[in-house]
C-alpha cells in the first residue's frame, strides 16, 4: 500500500514540531519535509491531532477573553464587535477545527492498526483531506487580517457559529467576513467528506484475515458509524453554504427575507447537518471509552452486540431530531411534538451505553491510570449533560431555556465534559503507542484535577444564569439581574482549565523525551494496535496478524481460556 | 420569598437560585400593589403568569425525574468505582472472571428508560397542546411587537397607539379566561422575545409572524431580553413589560392617544429637532416629524429608559445620547448628529415636554 | 463509489428541497409557467446515453474494442448534446425572459439546481473523454472494465438525478 511514501524512519512529533537539528533522527528540514509530503496514516493522524490541539489553544484563549469580558456587569474589556467575532470564531473553530481534526486524527492513527491494515485505502487522498482541513482553518483565521484589510468593513465573522440568516445577507453583514466563514468551512468540509469516504472504504475492504465486522473493536465500529454520518450530513451544510455564497456574490435570493426568502429554511439546512454533527463528535469519544474502560477494568466490554446495535441506532435516530434546535422559532404544533419525541428516544440507546460501561466495571479490578480517570469523569459529566439535554428536549421546557446560558451549559457539558475528556483519555492511552514513551502519571493527575475542577467551576454556574433568564451571545449585562455571581465563578473556572491545559501541553513534550520507555504493550491490552512495536513501523506489521476473536492478544496471553471459545 | 422585590439586591440573588438548584421550587411571590416594583430577577421557576405557570409545572416534573435518574446512575457509578477498585498487587496477577454480557440484564435495564421516555413524551404533547392552542377570546387585548435592530416597536391596533420599548399590558384575573395576545414581527433580522416570569420565549422572525400570550396576575415591571443574536447591540435590546392595574392601563392608553402637547413646547427646541432631520427617523404626532426607522417619540418623556433599556431616561443620559448615541450604545443604528451644545440643550428641553 | 454517490445525493437533496420549498413563493415575475418548456430533446439525449454506455460496457466485456469506441463515443455525443440544449435554454431564459439567478426565488433555485446537475454532466463528460482518449491510444484493455463500470455508474447517477430534476422543475413547478 505504499505509493510514494517517503520512507525515512522519523516519527512525527506533535505540532509545533520540536526542533532538534543535527540529531540522529535527521535534520529539522528533512523532518518538516517529511511531515509535509507524508502519506503515512500515522503521521497524518498525528498531524491532525497536532492541528486540533493547536487550534484548541487558540479558540480556548478566545473563550478566556469571552469569560474575561463577562466577569462583571457593564464590563468594557472588548467592544461589542470584537466580542461577537470572539464567540463566533470560538464556536466555529472549536467545532470544525478542534473537535473534527481530533476525531479524524484518532481515526487515522488507530483504525488501520486496530483492523490490521498497512495503511488507508487511499493514502494520497488521505493527505489531501488533511491539508484541506488544515488550510480551511488557516483561511478562517486569516479573516482577522484579510477581511478588514480589503474592505475596511467587518473583521472576523460575527454572525454566530450557525450564521443565522438573514443576518448573513449583504444588507446586515457588509464586508467579506461571512464569506470567510462559509468558504473556510466549504474547504474543510470537502476534506472531511473525502476523509470519511477513505476511512469507510478502509474499514470495509482492508480488515486483516479473520476480522469479521462482528469481531471489529468497538472504537473502529463507532468510527464507522461516525464516518457514515460525516458522509451523509456534511453535504447539506456545504449545499447551504454554496447557496449563501451564491446569494452574497451573484445576488441569489435564497435567504433574503426582503425578497420572500425564508429565515427558517436556513436553520433547517444548518441543523440537518448540525445535530448529526454533534454525534459525529461524541461517538468517537464513546469509542475511546469502549477501549479504555474494559482494559482498566480487566474485563471485556459488557454486551458487545448491544453496544454495536446502540451505536448504529443512535446514528440513524440522530438524523431525525434536528428541529429540537428550533422549538421556539414558530414551527407547527405537530412538528414540535414529533421532534420532541424523536429527541427523547435517543436517550434510550445512549442510556444503554452508560449502563453497559457500568456493567463492564462491575466485578472488575479497576486501575485508575490517567485514561481511566478521564473516562470516569466522562461518564459522570455526560450523564448530567444528557439529562439537561433531555430537559431541553422537552419542548415546553425549552421554550423557557432556549438561547439561554442553560443551553451553553448543556453543550459545554457534553463537549468539554464529554468529548474533550474522552480525547484526553485517548491521548494518554495511545501516546505510548505513538511515541514509545509513557506520559507522566503525576503530571497527568494534576492535569486531570485542574481541568475537572475548572470545568465544573466554569459550566455548573451557567445553568443557574440561564434559569435566571440570562440570554446567550450578550457582550455585557446590567447589574441586578442576579447574574453577577454566576458569571464571576464561571470566569474564575477558566483559569483552572487553562492551567490544566498548560500542564497537559507540557506533559506532551516532556514525556516525548523524558517519559519512561513503554514497550509494545504497556497497558496489557487486547487489540491489534498493541501487537506491533511502539512507535509502529511505516508498514505497521511485519506479517499481517490473523484474528480469531474480538481480543486477539487476550487469546495469545491466555491460551488456557481464549475468547474464540465463547463466540 | 424576597426574590423579586427590588433591582438593587444583586449579591443576595444567588440564595434563591441555590434554592432553585436544590429543587425547592415554585413558591409563588405574593402580589404587589405598587406598579413600580421592578421584577429584575426573572427566575423561570417563579412564574406570575398563566403560560409561565404551565411551563413551570412541567419543568419541575421533568427536573424531578431527571434528578432521580441522576441519583440512581451516579450512585451506581460511585459504587462501582469504590467497590471494584484495584486492591493491592494480587489484583494485577489475577484477572477477574471474564463476563461477556447478558442480553437479559441489558434488556432489563433498557425497560425503565423506555417507560420514562413514554411518560415524558405524553406530558410534553399535552402541554404543547395547552399553550399552542389558538386563543379565541374576543376581549383579549392584542399588542403587536415589532423587532428592529436594536429596539422594540409596540403597537395597539385597537386604539391606534404606537409606542416603543416599554410594553404596557393589563393585569389579568387568573380565574377568568382573559389574556393579552402578543403578535411578534420583525422588520430586519431575527430577534427573540423573552420575559421568563410571564411566558416562554418566541423567536421574532422576518416575514414569519409568531404569536404568544401572557396572563400576568401581578402588577409590576418585568424585565426581559432579546434572546436571538441580531447584531452589535443584541445585548442591549432590553424589554420592559409594565403590568398595570386595569385602570392605570386605560389611563395610560388615553394619554398615549393624544398628540404631543401642541405649542406649549419651547419652539426653538422643536425647530432644532426638525431642522436637524431627527424627524426623518422619528415620529412625533402632530408635527412634521414622521420617520418610522427609529422609535416613535410622541410620548418619549413618559418612558423610563433610553435606547431600549440601556440607561435611565434622565437629563444626563439624554444629554450624552443626543451628543453621541454611540457612547451609551456603541453600534446602535442612530448616528452621531454632531449637534452643538446649545442645540443639544434645546432639543433636550423639547423632548422633556413630550409627556 | 457507492459512498460518493451517497454524498452526492445528499447534496442534491438539499437543492431539490430548496427548490420545492420555494415553489410559488417568488414575489415578482417571471414565474415558471411563463417561461419553462419541457426539454424533451435534451432529456431523450441524456437518458438514451445511459443505454449506449451500457452497450459500450458489454462490448468491452466481449472484448470488441471497436464497438466499445463507437458506443462510448456516442454516449459522449449525447451528453454534449444535452449540455448544448441546456445552454440554449438558459440563453433564452436570460435574454428573452430576463430571468437570472438574482431575479427572484425561482431564478435562484432554478439555476442553482439545474446548474449543479449540468456541472455534474460536465465532470462526467470529462471522465468519459479521458477514457476515450486512453482507449484510442490502446491503453484500455478488457481487464479495465471495472474502472469503466465505476464511471458508467456515475453516469447513470447523473441521469437518475436528471429524472428527479425534470419531474420537480419542468413537470410539477411548471404549473405555478
Ligand atoms: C456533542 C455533543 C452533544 C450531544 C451528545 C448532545 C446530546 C443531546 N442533546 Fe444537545 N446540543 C449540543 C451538543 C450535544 N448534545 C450542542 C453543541 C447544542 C447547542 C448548539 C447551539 O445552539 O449552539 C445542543 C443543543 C441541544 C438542544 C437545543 C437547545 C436550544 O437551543 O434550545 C437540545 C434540545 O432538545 C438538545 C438535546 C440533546 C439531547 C436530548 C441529547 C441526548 O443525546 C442525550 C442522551 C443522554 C442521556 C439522556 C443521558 C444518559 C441516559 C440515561 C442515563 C438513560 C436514562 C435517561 C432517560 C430515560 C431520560 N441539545
Ligand atoms: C469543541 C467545542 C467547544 C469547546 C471545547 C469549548 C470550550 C470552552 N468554551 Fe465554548 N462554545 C462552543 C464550543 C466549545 N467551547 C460553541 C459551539 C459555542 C457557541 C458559539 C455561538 O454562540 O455561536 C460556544 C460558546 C461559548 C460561550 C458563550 C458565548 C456567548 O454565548 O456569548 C462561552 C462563555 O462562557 C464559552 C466558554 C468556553 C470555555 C471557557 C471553554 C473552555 O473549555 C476552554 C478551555 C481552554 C483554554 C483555556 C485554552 C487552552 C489553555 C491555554 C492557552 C493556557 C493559557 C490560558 C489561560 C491561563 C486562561 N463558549
Ligand atoms: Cu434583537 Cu438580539
Ligand atoms: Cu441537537
Amino acid at each position: 500500500m505504499d505509493d510514494g511514501t517517503i520512507t525515512t524512519t522519523i516519527p512525527a512529533g506533535p505540532e509545533p514540531p520540536p526542533a532538534r537539528p543535527g540529531e540522529e533522527r535527521g535534520t529539522l528540514t528533512a523532518w518538516i519535509q517529511d511531515l509535509i509530503f507524508t502519506v503515512d496514516h500515522k503521521k497524518l493522524g498525528l498531524l491532525y491531532i497536532g492541528t486540533g490541539w493547536l487550534f484548541f489553544v487558540a479558540a480556548g484563549i478566545m473563550a478566556s477573553l469571552i469569560r474575561a469580558q463577562l466577569v462583571r456587569p457593564n464590563n468594557h474589556l472588548v467592544s461589542p464587535e470584537t466580542f461577537n467575532a470572539l464567540f463566533t470564531m470560538h464556536g466555529t473553530v472549536m467545532i470544525f477545527f478542534v473537535a473534527m481534526p481530533l476525531v479524524f486524527g484518532f481515526a487515522n492513527y488507530i483504525v488501520p492498526l486496530q483492523i490490521g491494515a498497512r495503511d488507508m485505502a487511499f493514502p494520497r487522498l488521505n493527505a489531501f483531506s488533511f491539508w484541506l482541513t488544515f488550510f480551511g482553518g488557516c483561511l478562517l483565521f486569516f479573516s482577522y487580517v484579510g477581511a478588514p484589510g480589503l474592505y475596511g468593513a467587518g473583521g472576523a465573522p460575527a454572525a454566530a457559529w450557525f450564521a443565522l440568516a438573514p443576518l448573513t445577507s449583504r444588507a446586515f453583514s457588509q464586508g467579506p467576513s461571512v464569506d470567510y466563514w462559509s468558504l473556510a468551512l466549504l474547504v474543510s468540509g470537502a476534506g472531511s467528506i473525502t476523509g470519511g469516504v477513505n476511512i469507510m472504504v478502509t474499514i470495509f475492504c482492508y480488515r486483516t484475515r479473520g476480522m469479521t465486522l462482528y469481531r471489529m473493536p468497538l472504537f473502529t465500529w463507532l468510527i464507522l458509524v461516525t464516518m457514515f454520518l460525516v458522509v451523509m450530513f456534511l453535504p447539506p451544510l456545504s449545499a447551504a453554504q454554496i447557496m449563501l455564497t451564491l446569494q452574497r456574490y451573484l445576488g441569489a435570493k435564497f435567504f433574503e427575507t426582503q425578497a420572500g426568502g425564508s429565515a427558517i429554511l436556513w436553520q433547517h439546512f444548518f441543523w440537518i447537518f448540525g445535530h448529526p454533527e454533534v454525534y459525529i463528535l461524541v461517538l468517537p469519544a464513546f469509542g475511546i471509552l469502549n477501549e479504555v474502560i474494559p482494559i482498566f477494568s480487566r474485563k471485556p466490554i459488557f454486551g458487545y452486540p448491544m453496544m454495536v446495535a446502540a451505536s448504529v441506532l443512535i446514528g440513524f435516530v440522530s438524523a431525525g431530531v434536528w428541529a429540537h434546535h428550533m422549538f421556539t422559532v414558530g414551527l407547527s404544533t405537530f412538528s414540535v411534538t414529533f421532534f420532541a419525541f424523536s429527541t427523547l428516544v435517543i436517550a434510550i440507546p445512549t442510556g444503554l451505553k452508560i449502563f453497559n460501561w457500568l456493567g463492564t466495571m462491575y466485578g472488575g479490578h479497576l486501575r485508575f491510570e490517567v485514561p481511566m480517570l478521564f473516562s470516569i469523569a466522562f461518564i459522570f459529566q455526560f450523564l448530567i449533560a444528557g439529562l439537561t439535554g433531555v430537559m431541553l428536549g422537552v419542548a415546553p421546557f425549552d421554550w423557557q431555556l432556549n438561547d439561554s446560558y442553560f443551553v451553553v451549559a448543556h453543550f459545554h457539558y457534553v463537549i468539554v465534559g464529554g468529548i474533550v475528556m474522552g480525547i484526553f483519555a485517548g491521548t494518554y492511552f495511545w501516546y505510548p503507542k505513538a511515541f514509545g514513551r509513557m506520559m507522566d502519571k503525576t503530571l497527568g493527575q494534576w492535569h486531570f484535577w485542574m481541568f475537572v475542577i475548572g470545568f465544573h467551576l466554569t459550566f455548573d454556574p451557567q445553568h443557574f444564569a440561564g434559569i435566571l433568564g440570562m440570554p446567550r451571545r450578550i457582550y455585557t449585562y446590567q447589574p441586578g439581574r442576579g447574574w453577577e455571581i454566576w458569571n464571576l465563578i464561571s470566569s474564575a473556572g477558566v483559569i483552572f482549565q487553562g492551567i490544566g491545559s498548560l500542564i497537559f501541553i507540557f506533559n506532551l513534550f516532556w514525556s516525548y523525551w523524558k517519559g519512561k520507555k513503554a514497550g509494545e504493550d504497556p497497558w496489557d491490552a487486547w487489540t491489534l494496535e498493541w501487537a506491533t512495536s511502539s512507535p509502529p513501523p511505516d508498514y505497521n506489521f511485519e506479517t499481517l496478524p490473523e484474528v480469531r476473536s474480538r481480543r486477539p492478544l487476550w487469546d495469545l496471553k491466555h491460551p488456557e481460556d481464549p475468547d474464540w471459545k465463547f463466540e | 420569598m424576597k426574590r423579586n422585590r427590588t433591582a438593587k439586591q444583586s449579591p443576595k440573588t444567588w440564595v434563591p437560585a441555590i434554592l432553585v438548584a436544590a429543587g425547592c421550587l415554585g413558591q409563588r411571590t405574593e402580589a404587589w400593589a405598587d406598579d413600580n416594583t421592578v421584577h429584575s430577577v426573572q427566575n423561570i421557576f417563579a412564574p406570575v403568569s398563566g403560560p409561565a405557570e404551565t411551563l413551570n409545572q412541567i419543568a419541575i416534573l421533568v427536573l424531578v425525574i431527571c434528578a432521580a435518574i441522576f441519583l440512581v446512575v451516579a450512585g451506581l457509578t460511585v459504587y462501582a468505582v469504590v467497590r471494584y477498585r484495584r486492591r493491592g498487587p494480587q489484583d494485577d496477577v489475577s484477572e477477574p472472571p471474564q463476563v461477556y454480557g447478558s442480553t437479559a440484564i441489558e434488556l432489563a435495564w433498557t425497560v425503565p428508560p423506555v417507560l420514562i421516555v413514554v411518560v415524558l413524551v405524553l406530558v410534553t404533547a399535552r402541554t404543547i397542546g395547552e399553550i399552542r392552542g389558538p386563543r379565541t377570546n374576543a376581549n383579549d387585548e392584542r399588542v403587536e411587537i415589532i423587532g428592529h435592530r436594536y429596539w422594540w416597536e409596540v403597537r395597539y391596533p385597537k386604539y391606534g397607539v404606537t409606542s416603543a420599548n416599554e410594553i404596557h399590558v393589563p393585569v389579568n384575573d387568573r380565574n377568568v379566561n382573559e389574556a393579552t395576545q402578543l403578535i411578534l414581527k420583525s422588520v430586519d433580522t431575527n430577534h427573540g422575545f423573552w420575559v421568563p416570569q410571564l411566558a416562554g420565549k418566541s423567536w421574532v422572525v422576518p416575514n414569519h409572524e409568531n404569536a404568544m400570550f401572557v396572563q400576568p396576575w401581578e402588577t409590576g415591571i418585568y424585565l426581559g431580553n432579546c434572546t436571538v443574536f441580531c447584531g452589535d447591540q443584541h445585548a442591549n435590546m432590553l424589554i420592559r413589560v409594565m403590568v398595570d392595574s386595569k385602570e392605570n392601563f386605560q389611563k395610560w392608553l388615553d394619554q398615549q392617544k393624544q398628540a404631543s402637547p401642541p405649542d406649549s413646547a419651547p419652539n426653538e427646541g422643536k425647530n432644532q429637532f426638525l431642522v436637524n432631520s431627527c424627524g426623518s427617523c422619528h415620529r412625533v404626532n402632530g408635527t412634521a416629524a414622521n420617520g418610522v426607522f427609529g422609535p416613535d417619540l410622541t410620548h418619549f418623556a413618559s418612558r423610563q429608559t433610553l435606547g431600549s433599556g440601556v440607561a435611565p431616561n434622565d437629563d444626563d443620559n439624554l444629554r450624552s445620547w443626543l451628543r453621541d448615541p454611540q457612547v451609551l450604545k456603541p453600534g446602535c443604528l442612530m448616528p452621531n448628529m454632531k449637534l452643538s451644545n446649545p442645540q443639544v440643550e434645546q432639543i433636550l428641553a423639547y423632548l422633556k415636554t413630550l409627556k | 463509489m457507492i459512498l460518493v454517490i451517497l454524498t452526492e445525493s445528499a447534496l442534491f437533496t438539499i437543492f431539490v428541497v430548496a427548490y420545492v420549498y420555494y415553489i410559488g413563493k417568488s414575489l415578482n415575475p417571471p414565474y415558471p409557467h411563463e417561461v419553462l418548456e419541457l426539454p424533451i430533446l435534451g432529456t431523450i439525449a441524456l437518458l438514451s446515453s445511459s443505454g449506449t454506455i451500457v452497450r459500450a460496457e458489454q462490448m468491452l466485456k466481449r472484448g470488441s474494442l471497436k464497438g466499445f469506441h463507437q458506443w462510448w463515443g456516442l454516449t459522449i455525443l449525447l451528453g454534449a448534446g444535452f449540455l448544448l440544449y441546456t445552454g440554449l435554454e438558459w440563453q433564452k431564459l436570460i435574454h428573452r425572459d430576463g430571468l437570472t439567478i438574482s431575479t427572484n426565488l425561482f431564478g435562484s433555485t432554478f439555476y442553482s439546481l439545474v446548474g449543479l446537475h449540468a456541472s455534474h454532466v460536465v465532470v462526467g463528460l470529462i471522465l468519459l473523454s479521458i477514457i476515450l482518449f486512453a482507449s484510442m491510444r490502446g491503453s484500455i484493455q478488457h481487464r479495465h472494465h471495472e474502472h469503466i463500470e465505476m464511471i458508467s455508474w456515475y453516469w447513470h447517477f447523473v441521469d437518475a438525478i436528471w429524472v428527479v430534476v425534470f419531474t420537480v422543475v419542468y413537470v410539477i413547478s411548471a404549473r405555478t
